[in-house]
């Protein structure tokens, strides 16, 4: 049991940063309908950019609120730079944009801060909870209570908002959404901004429990794209239990089955439940228009 | 004569393979000529799922390291002669693909994306864990192509062996476009339920599509092993896939010349970015958002609009 319940623990502290990787994933996805393959670069940017500036001595919080506006800096750039040029290109074609965008964003972090992996320090120390026979560390609540307080900002954001509802009408219908007078070109530079934030914020929390490299984004991305195609592509409720599902199924394997595939976890899952639900737990089911 | 007039490129295709190796001026040249003649056939597979019937596939690479572990396995662990070991790959490869066909291509869009994605990476993580096969990420060594007594040996061999195999493809590849089961792979393109609102069984001709471009990765990756003699997990990995996909879409989607220009532009891209130490990755990025923002309908299609010649 105790056992069980580490695994859970682990799982849930990961899956919060699928679950906020996925946000990002769905909020671009509505704006645009652009799948945007760079979204890993950005987890990584959070982790990358919070670690140096620590190590240049700043206090913890200050490098932590730098790194989230780089990183939305970051988003900014994708935005402007590389799908805003593009039109409105077929899927492939923006397909191909965001991962050259994601190979750029690699690449001159690669260059700029070398190879090597890079960690920052804990939140709150290091001492291990002990709960029920398991241990959980104080990072792990950090993750959890972020993503918590970060998914409910969203719902309030969204719900009572009138720019989180302009956001929702564009997505719903972005003829109609310019129609009434919604500036859907902000709106789409507004969902990246915020996605990129989404996204470092989770690499920032995830930081301190696992290393951080240039080359960790490929695979964060990959999962949250996992996680958002889980839950429905689009749906925000989708995204975060996605993320979470995710994150648990993966150490359960990690913990039960073979650690050595723990990485091939959210894919298997992810084909045996497009087998069955073409388009995720909680979306909606398309038509065609012919 | 006829021939020449009815099928002009094909010709071209061919007059320029003949002519190329007496410019190719040293082996490395050779090398980069081989290895591009194996990613456009590649490629002229995975061009008439993606750019002629409209369905994605960013696992591709999946397939062709399959075709070329399981050519490396059978043939160095086991003993095959290397033509079983491409054939009985390339039959593993297409009832794999033929098992998952079905319930992936009722997916559209981004979850066919997804699906295609996932799959790749699943076979790739295979390829990494099962080290007493495959050797895990060391890689493993594949021995030399040989058949009947015959050694494949040499750079001019080899460049004979896959120039040949690039050009009965591309002459394969054309004559499916032209056929009635081509037409039915452009009309899904077009719209799926139109296509099957005049009588095209739409999913039998998605899955024969995938299946087909699926062992035609499966035999390049057989050749592939043969050709380069070592192996490692990369050859499946997801950025390959995306290589592929990228090779098609900068050359033009339905377009098989496109493919032949794609692929050599992707790999002799790398190559040429080498000189510029620690920013290849950030300028084959830029390079690629720049092609698919400047020639969003790839190189072939947008200068055939420019020029205005018809002929496909």
């Amino acid at each position: 049991m105790s056992q069980f319940l580490q695994f859970l623990f682990s799982g849930v502290t990961v899956g919060a940063t699928y679950a906020l990787a996925a946000l990002g994933f769905a909020l671009i996805y509505n704006a645009s309908g652009v799948i945007n393959f760079a979204q890993g670069e950005f987890i990584m940017l959070g982790g990358m950019f919070a670690a140096l500036f620590y190590q240049l001595g700043l206090p913890l919080p200050l490098a932590i609120v730098l790194a989230v506006a780089a990183a939305a800096v970051a988003g900014v750039l994708v935005e402007k730079l590389a799908i805003e040029p593009a039109g409105n290109a077929e899927v492939v074609s923006l397909i191909i944009i965001t991962i050259g965008a994601s190979l750029t964003i690699r690449g001159l972090v690669q260059v700029f801060m070398g190879k090597g992996t890079r960690s920052l320090p804990a939140f709150t120390g290091e001492t291990p909870l002990a709960v029920l026979g398991a241990t959980l560390l104080p990072q792990s609540l950090w993750a959890i209570g972020v993503t918590a307080i970060v998914v409910a900002v969203l719902a309030w954001f969204f719900g009572r908002t009138v720019m989180g509802k302009a956001m929702l009408a564009t997505a719903y219908n972005k003829l109609a959404a310019q129609l009434v007078g919604i500036n859907t070109r902000f709106i789409l530079l507004l969902s990246f901004v915020l996605s990129a934030a989404l996204g470092a914020v989770g690499g920032i929390l995830i930081a301190p429990i696992n290393y951080t490299s240039y080359d960790v984004g490929i695979m964060l991305g990959l999962k949250g794209f996992v996680a958002a195609t889980l839950g429905g592509l689009g749906s925000g409720m989708g995204a975060v239990v996605g993320g979470l599902l995710l994150g648990i199924a993966e150490s359960m394997t990690a913990g039960y089955v073979s650690s050595a595939y723990k990485d091939a976890t959210p894919f298997v899952l992810i084909l045996l439940i497009l087998f069955f639900r073409p388009q995720g737990l909680f979306g909606k089911k398309g038509t065609d228009r012919v | 004569m006829n021939y020449l007039k009815s099928h002009p490129g094909l010709v071209i295709l061919a007059a320029v393979l003949l002519v190329l190796p007496f410019t190719l001026p040293n082996a490395y040249a050779y090398d980069v000529a081989i290895r591009v003649a194996i990613n456009a056939s590649v490629v002229i597979g995975l061009n008439l799922l993606v750019g002629y019937t409209g369905q994605i596939s960013l696992g591709h690479a999946g397939f062709f390291g399959v075709g070329a572990y399981a050519s490396a396995i059978l043939t160095s662990r086991w003993g095959w002669p290397p033509v079983a070991a491409l054939a009985a790959a390339a039959a593993g490869t297409a009832l794999l693909a033929w098992l998952v066909a079905r319930p992936i291509l009722k997916l559209k869009g981004h979850y066919l994306a997804m699906a295609t994605l996932g799959l790749g990476i699943i076979i790739s993580i295979v390829i990494v864990n099962e080290t007493d096969w495959t050797g895990g990420p060391d890689g493993m060594a594949a021995g030399a192509l040989s058949a009947f007594g015959a050694e494949v040996s040499g750079d001019r061999a080899w460049y004979w062996l896959t120039a040949g195999v690039l050009l009965v493809v591309t002459w394969l590849a054309l004559n499916l476009i032209d056929s009635p089961a081509g037409r039915a792979l452009q009309a899904i393109h077009g719209s799926e339920v139109a296509s099957r609102v005049v009588g095209v069984d739409t999913t039998a001709f998605k899955v024969r599509v995938f299946v087909l471009s699926a062992a035609l990765a499966s035999v390049m990756g057989s050749l592939y092993a043969h050709y380069v003699g070592f192996l490692t997990p990369g050859v499946a990995g997801f950025f390959h896939s995306i290589e592929l996909v990228t090779m098609v879409v900068v050359g033009g989607m339905a377009s098989v010349y496109g493919c032949i220009f794609g692929a050599a532009i992707l790999t002799m891209l790398p190559q040429l970015l080498s000189t510029l130490e620690g920013w290849e990755t950030v300028a084959f990025g830029v390079i690629l958002m720049a092609t698919m923002i400047f020639l969003p309908r790839g190189l072939v299609p947008t200068l055939r609009a420019r020029f205005g010649k018809g002929a496909p």
